[in-house]
């Protein structure tokens, strides 16, 4: 096995500096979307009284999760000691900083007060799930950079592991704490479910492998670094069965509701649409199961994944199923009413009760949580790379697996 | 000079009360607090006790239909203006009518924030923002509050609004700000005041509304709720609500 050599990519190619370019326009409107609806009040946006977490929150909450998520390729080599994933390790580590910046960023940004972020970090309720996660998400980064660090430098390497099993560790309580930001929610019918976190935690698994593979496919195929077939080919495999995964637990929670009479009506608001539930089926149905997750499945699982244009078109459809499930999760479970008076009608009322609240996504909320999540978040992958030595010169799948047989089905 | 002669007024009376109120407490038996001396405006800096809780009895077969006296004066107290966005207009009180999904009888309550003995809008705010005083009022420190509506999240009753935009002609003693949350405050400002009273329960000409002290056996809310039962919302949840209705 030839040793793996880590270099810089360039960093001078006119397509780099034009990537950079969009991810700071990116980044340009989502910080003037925040500056909008900061200047403005929130009411310039989709978001209510009723719908209190808009569209920002299902990219903050999605980049967030799918941050612990991308860290699992790096998990599998420290902890379960696959050494073919060794090479892909500090990438992994890379992105899933990357991502739960871009993640949190959109998250303060969206506050009503984001200019008193001071107060969130120096005050804690310490019974608020939000700042468990304060100190679970400045934790991960902490013990994450440490871990890059460590797999960098030479002296500490003997170290790396421990750090590995750390930060995996780490990432299995901060996703159980963003899944129990919905679970521990007694109030609404849609969230008080102890599924919500291991739920959230295989949710970031297929995430954040399926951002991984499409950062690496990029990184490879614009720097002309070479990228093996096997190599691809252990990823997507791993990625449909993170995706089934995902379809699994879908699956226990709403048969669990279908059980309880109490749950019909959020069930069938959500699956059928009934009550006002339209848009959450059409996205449920449409986008989450079948574009989401089945279509990608099949390519996954078919030979039809022997061509890199579909692994990637595969990753780019469970990310968007992703950020649907995402929506129906935080808008759909917002958007049922609460049930105040359990056996009555509400026949009127100035606020909105026993309606399903109405919400339509505003450009300013997509501008923040697409344009500043995703633009910083990548912006620091491409910014990291050309720094510090995260890519192996060749992912070719002899470099990486010695017992690699070349033309091995898929 | 005038204003100092009123200040100095007042806080001799207040250190009357207090003093006669200390010896009262101390000679009668331990545990025995006079009522009238619990129920006294408190300075400033006095922190309030648990010996009292606020609470307040809504009784739906009172509550007249199509009337919102209660709403409407409880807005003009705490200077909380409608702006013609249902959706993101603040509403601190409502007017919810009802009907029983079997028996079809109908009625209208006021919901407002329940002033619960565990809210669950305390428990989740990062910042300690959302609190409970002792005497069981549920606030919110608008100085600290980051705007992030978690608390929103929470609420069993959709009692908070988030301050969708600026927001003008406030009342001194119900401070608000564009980015926070806020809620109902049982007219804390009157309480502290030692009126014992609430705008809207003052506004109430159907003797629909009863706010007084929970604690105290002798109140008028306590003997109501000792003569009749009365129902928590969600009382599934236990969260213990110091509002509570009757004929629901």
């Amino acid at each position: 096995m030839k040793p793996i050599t880590f270099t810089q990519i360039e960093g001078k190619s006119a397509g780099y500096w034009a990537l950079l370019g969009i991810l700071g326009a990116m980044i340009l409107a989502g910080f003037s979307a925040a500056m909008y609806m900061e200047h403005h009040g929130h009411y310039v946006t989709g978001m209510t009284n009723q719908i209190v977490w808009g569209m920002p929150h299902i990219f903050a909450v999605y980049l967030i999760v799918a941050a612990s998520g991308a860290l699992n390729v790096a998990s599998i080599a420290s902890v379960f000691g696959k050494s073919a994933y060794k090479p892909l390790a500090p990438l992994s580590a890379l992105l899933a900083i990357a991502l739960l910046v871009g993640g949190l960023v959109v998250l303060v940004l969206d506050l009503g007060r984001p200019d008193r972020l001071i107060i969130a970090m120096t005050y804690l309720n310490l019974k608020s799930i939000f700042a468990w996660n304060q100190l679970l998400y400045s934790g991960f980064l902490v013990i994450v950079v440490m871990y890059i660090w460590f797999m960098m430098e030479k002296r500490m390497q003997r170290y790396s592991r421990a750090v590995g099993i750390a930060a995996f560790i780490w990432r299995l309580i901060l996703t159980t704490g963003t899944g129990s930001i919905f679970g521990f929610l007694v109030a609404r019918q849609g969230y008080d479910a102890a599924i919500m976190a291991p739920m959230f935690i295989i949710m970031s698994f297929a995430a954040g492998l399926a951002i991984y593979i499409l950062v690496l496919m990029a990184a490879y195929g614009w720097t002309g670094r070479e990228l093996g077939n096997g190599v691809l080919r252990r990823l997507k495999n791993l990625l449909g069965v993170f995706v089934s995964a995902v379809l699994y637990f879908v699956l226990v929670y709403h048969l669990t509701n279908l059980y309880a009479t109490e749950h019909h009506g959020i069930e069938a608001f959500i699956l059928l649409g009934k009550n006002g539930g339209g848009q959450y089926s059409a996205v449920f149905w449409w986008l989450q199961i079948l574009i989401g997750s089945v279509i990608p499945l099949i390519i996954l699982f078919s030979s039809l994944s022997r061509q890199r244009l579909m692994i990637s078109i595969a990753s780019a459809l469970i990310i968007l199923g992703g950020l649907a499930q995402m929506y129906i999760i935080i808008i759909g479970g917002q958007a049922y009413p609460l049930d105040i008076f359990p056996g009555m009608k509400v026949v009127s009322s100035s606020f909105m009760d026993g309606i399903p609240a109405a919400y339509s996504v505003s450009l300013p909320e997509i501008m923040l949580g697409a344009g500043m999540g995703f633009g910083v978040a990548f912006i620091m992958v491409a910014v990291g790379v050309s720094v510090l030595r995260f890519l192996p010169q060749s992912l070719a799948d002899e470099v990486v697996d010695p017992h690699y047989v070349a033309e091995a089905s898929a | 000079m005038e204003a100092s002669e009123k200040m100095t007024g007042q806080s001799r009376r207040s250190f009357v009360k207090r003093t006669v109120a200390g010896a009262a407490v101390a000679s009668i038996a331990p545990g025995v607090v006079l009522h009238d001396v619990a129920q006294a405006s408190r300075d400033p800096g006095e922190a309030v006790t648990n010996e009292i809780r606020w609470g307040m009895l809504i009784d739906a077969n009172k509550c007249a239909d199509g009337c919102t006296d209660c709403v409407t004066a409880c807005h003009k107290e705490n200077g909380v203006h409608q702006l013609g966005r249902p959706a993101t207009d603040a509403q601190w009180i409502r007017k919810v009518h009802l009907r029983d999904k079997q028996t079809g009888k109908e009625y209208g309550v006021p919901v407002m924030c329940q002033h619960c003995e565990h809210p669950p809008c305390v428990d989740v705010c990062p910042t300690g923002s959302s609190f409970k005083r002792a005497d069981g009022i549920v606030l919110v420190d608008k100085h600290i509050c980051i705007g992030c509506r978690y608390c929103m999240m929470a609420c069993p009753y959709k009692a908070r609004s988030f301050i969708h935009e600026d927001v003008n002609d406030q009342a001194a003693h119900a401070p608000r700000g564009k980015g926070t949350v806020e809620s109902c405050t049982f007219c804390v400002h009157k309480v502290d005041a030692g009126e014992g009273t609430t705008a809207c329960v003052e506004a109430c000409q159907h003797d629909a509304l009863i706010f007084g002290d929970l604690n105290d056996p002798d109140s008028r809310i306590s003997r109501e709720l000792t003569k009749y039962p009365s129902r928590q919302l969600r009382a599934d949840l236990h969260l213990n609500q110091g509002v509570r209705y009757r004929n629901i």
